[in-house]
């Protein structure tokens, strides 16, 4: 029944091929992911950069020991069509950047094999694996997941060099004078206090949030302008498509404009949801992928705002000081129905899948 | 990069492929008319519809353009002698068809004479009756010469009937590597223009548009200067864009007006014709002259020149190629035969298949252009949905039919894929997407097939039930009239008896 085994050779046409591949989409996410990347490590130092490779090291071994287990054939070629390696390097950019070992292999074990090969592997996952993997390890080790550094070149301290790094990344203590609070982490504690938000961004020990990113928080956090240059290099690539993160940011943006107008002592400005937290890497790199979105662009106008939209709320009114995560997996939740329903309009038909109506001629 | 190109992204529904068209050099490269080749092999099916049934006998002799096989059923088409000579063979051949698959052919051995048979010219061909154009399309054996080959004096007649105002004529040619069409309305124009309007003149409809993508500047100035002084015939250069030439897409862009699905476009007042079938109308019309030869592009990255010849219909890609200069390294590096356009056309086994009245290419493709490669599963990027130029989602009808479910791909609008190729080409799993349609289309029609086998079949078994019933209905019945007249007769003898007794 398979009409790819009834004979080796190819038959059907098209006899030509645009030159696309998976490995090239995955190779040009990782390009855009780069700047913002190489900016995190200078941020954070050794440290970070021991973190990503660890991290995407785990994915591999992960997804390797998936495929070995399956008894794939192609193993070494599905291990580097770059999927694997890019959840890893996703999953990394949101880990405190000096997190230990263990989070790293534990986030790769529940990324690949939780999140995406008890479905059925590539293409077959519900849940972005990334996603799935953060919110699980933040729920489970919450205080390793928010022990964020502040960036080193504000520092007085002196950068760890490598040897002190991987005795960092293997679980030695972080100095408390390194740690910091994220913006929305530091506002979310101060609101629990009672404390109102003009008094919080007035005062001096608020963390500064500029955009150049000089600040604490995971490597897709900080970097926030670098992430939206790599978002748009995606977009004009036509990697992805403007519809999911321009809906994602104004789902965001909207209802925090609304909310800081209403009452700025109890919501957060607009630029502060859309620099701080996962905004961004959510936006160009999360809600975009391609497995676990909706096909249709319409439909991914709907993700993409739903996701900003529960972000918001989260951020807002929920017990995390971030929801971007949550967000992500609430709407992956929602895609299978968001397909059923949004569909695109066949040539010929209406909306309902009914021929069109023959149109009044003259003379018939 | 171009300001267009950066936006582009942000522009609307982007329906279709712009795949690298590969047309130049062998567009520009002049025309070469082949001479005849020994043997001629005319398959009886080259349309559309039902086969042609041969008129000739082996040892036969038949003189050019004489009718050498019948159309049988409501659509066909006939076929006439490509040249003089006699029958050889009526036997079967390949068929320019993947399968590889033979088909009943008739062989004509050239005799070298090439002289044609009595012809009846029309000199004034615009004085004929709309009827009797067709007539002298339908004589001609002329078929859609774009690539489906449908029998083109059934389009012209159903489109009289249906009383179409606008005739599109396809000048699209949106099929990366063919140029025939070019050639035709560069070389030809006049030609092409005079059977448009006699096409016109033929359905009854009042304007014609003809649909040139702009990648053919010279066709559309070649084209746009036969047409002057004939306001009737309008020459629209429409974007070089896939599949802009199929049928559908090409009305709504021309017209503004969707084919309903399911119809037909004479349903909204249109029928759509190619430019080489119009040149075809026009020498049948007005020079008597029956389809016995065509123009087909050779290309790809093997073919030694690439470029456009004329060849009798019969004639072996083998030996259109050995004319035309022979395939790089003697085939060396040939990766696929492809008769047709890259997109939609089909493979074949090897050139020993003859070209046919819906053969517009020859491509002998490297293995850079074929690119075979190893498909993997669907990481639905959504690549194919956007590429759809019919708003179908590619890549859910397949997973369906991954898992034989027939029907729920039919609802997701299995039969208004048109087969262009565009999602499988965009495919950056390469996943044969067009297989699995073209295979699940095929597995249902053979359903349908069964199905009706099946209602025929219970349909005679019922009778045949319901007739022995009467038969013993009736068995009984007049066993039972019998048996009562007898006991009646009895009864009477009795009777009489029984008088007789008492008398």
């Amino acid at each position: 029944m398979n009409p790819l085994t009834q004979g080796a050779a190819t038959v059907a046409s098209p006899h030509a091929h645009g030159g696309n591949s998976v490995a090239r989409c995955m190779l040009d996410v990782q390009l855009a992911l780069t700047p913002a990347t190489l900016f995190g490590f200078w941020l954070y130092g050794w440290p970070a950069f021991i973190l990503w490779v660890g991290t995407i090291a785990a994915c591999l071994f992960w997804e390797a020991v998936c495929l070995r287990l399956q008894g794939v054939g192609r193993v070494r070629e599905t291990l580097f069509d770059g999927s694997a390696a890019l959840t890893g390097w996703l999953l990394a950019m949101t880990l405190p950047p000096w997190a230990p070992w263990w989070l790293a292999v534990v986030g790769g074990f529940i990324a690949i094999v939780i999140g995406k090969q008890v479905f059925g592997g590539l293409g077959q996952n519900v849940f972005n694996p990334a996603m799935v993997a953060r919110v699980a390890l933040l729920v489970s080790f919450p205080l390793p997941m928010t022990a964020w550094i502040s960036p080193l070149p504000l520092h007085a301290l002196p950068a760890p060099e490598l040897l002190d790094s991987l005795r960092i990344f293997l679980g030695a203590p972080i100095p408390d004078a390194m740690t910091s609070a994220t913006w929305l982490g530091h506002a979310k504690t101060e609101l629990m206090r009672g404390v109102d938000l003009l008094q919080v961004t007035g005062s001096d020990t608020a963390p500064p949030l500029p955009w150049t990113g000089l600040r604490a928080g995971s490597l897709g956090e900080s970097s926030a302008v670098l992430l939206l240059a790599g978002g748009l290099y995606l977009i004009v690539r036509g990697v992805i498509s403007w519809h999911a993160p321009l809906a994602l940011l104004a789902g965001l943006a909207l209802p925090a404009l609304i909310g800081h107008s209403l009452d700025p002592a109890r919501y957060l400005a607009p630029s502060v949801h859309l620099l701080g937290g996962g905004a961004m890497l959510g936006a160009f790199f999360i809600a975009t992928d391609y497995v676990t979105s909706p096909n249709t662009r319409s439909g991914q106008l709907v993700f993409g705002f739903g996701i900003g939209l529960i972000a918001w709320i989260i951020r807002s009114w929920g017990g995390y000081p971030e929801g971007m995560g949550f967000a992500v997996l609430l709407m992956n939740a929602l895609t299978p129905i968001l397909d059923r329903f949004v569909k695109p309009r066949v040539l010929g038909r209406d909306r309902r899948g009914r021929p069109l109506d023959l149109p009044e001629r003259e003379g018939t | 990069m171009r300001l267009t190109r950066l936006l582009k992204p942000f522009s609307g529904r982007d329906w279709g492929i712009h795949p690298d068209d590969h047309k130049r050099p062998a567009a520009d490269a002049p025309l070469r008319v082949m001479p005849l080749p020994a043997r001629l092999y005319l398959p009886v099916q080259q349309h559309l519809g039902g086969a042609a049934r041969p008129t000739v006998v082996v040892g036969q002799k038949v003189r050019k353009g004489e009718r050498i096989a019948d159309a049988q059923g409501m659509v066909s088409a006939p076929i006439h002698a490509p040249t003089s000579g006699t029958v050889v063979a009526v036997t079967d051949i390949t068929a320019p068809h993947p399968s590889g698959l033979s088909l009943p052919a008739i062989v004509i051995e050239a005799d070298g004479d090439d002289v044609w048979g009595t012809l009846s010219p029309c000199p004034r061909p615009f004085e004929l009756a709309p009827q009797t154009i067709s007539e002298r399309v339908y004589a001609a054996g002329i078929v859609g010469m774009g690539g489906a080959a449908f029998p083109a004096a059934v389009k012209l007649d159903g489109a009289a009937r249906a009383r179409v105002d606008t005739l599109v004529i396809n000048g699209g040619e949106c099929e990366p590597y063919l140029s025939c069409d070019d050639r035709q309305m560069r070389d030809f124009a006049d030609e092409v223009v005079e059977g448009i309007r006699l096409m016109l003149r033929a359905t009854g409809a009042t304007s014609a548009l003809v649909g040139i993508e702009d990648n053919k500047p010279e066709a559309i100035a070649a084209m746009r200067t036969a047409a002057a002084g004939h306001d009737c015939v309008r020459i629209r250069p429409v974007p070089a864009r896939y599949p802009m030439g199929s049928e559908k897409q090409l009305v709504q862009v021309l017209t503004g007006v969707e084919v309903p699905a399911e119809g037909l476009p004479a349903d909204i007042g249109v029928v759509v014709h190619n430019v080489g079938t119009a040149r075809a109308v026009r020498a049948a019309v007005v020079e008597g002259k029956p389809l016995v030869s065509r123009l087909v592009t050779l290309n790809g990255n093997c073919m030694n020149a690439p470029g456009n010849v004329e060849v009798r219909l019969g004639t072996l890609a083998e030996d259109v190629i050995a004319f035309a200069g022979g395939l790089k390294g003697d085939g060396l590096g040939l990766a696929r035969r492809v008769l047709g356009g890259p997109m939609m056309g089909l493979q074949v086994p090897h050139w020993r298949v003859p070209v046919v009245k819906g053969t517009s290419g020859i491509l002998a493709l490297d293995a850079d252009e074929a690119a075979a490669r190893q498909s993997h599963p669907c990481i639905r990027c959504g690549r194919c949905v956007q590429a759809c130029p019919m708003g179908l989602l590619p890549l859910e009808m397949s997973a369906r039919i991954r898992n034989d479910a027939l029907t729920d791909a039919v609802d997701l609008g299995l039969k208004d894929c048109i087969a262009c190729g565009c999602c499988a080409y965009v495919c950056p799993s390469r996943i044969p997407l067009v297989q699995y349609f073209v295979h699940a289309k095929g597995e249902l029609s053979r359903q349908d097939r069964n199905r009706l086998r099946n209602e025929a079949t219970k349909r005679l078994a019922q009778q045949r039930t319901d007739r022995l019933a009467r038969e013993a209905r009736e068995k009984a019945e007049a066993a039972a009239r019998r048996r009562a007249e007898r006991e009646a007769k009895a009864a009477a003898k009795t009777d009489t008896a029984t008088a007789g007794e008492s008398a």
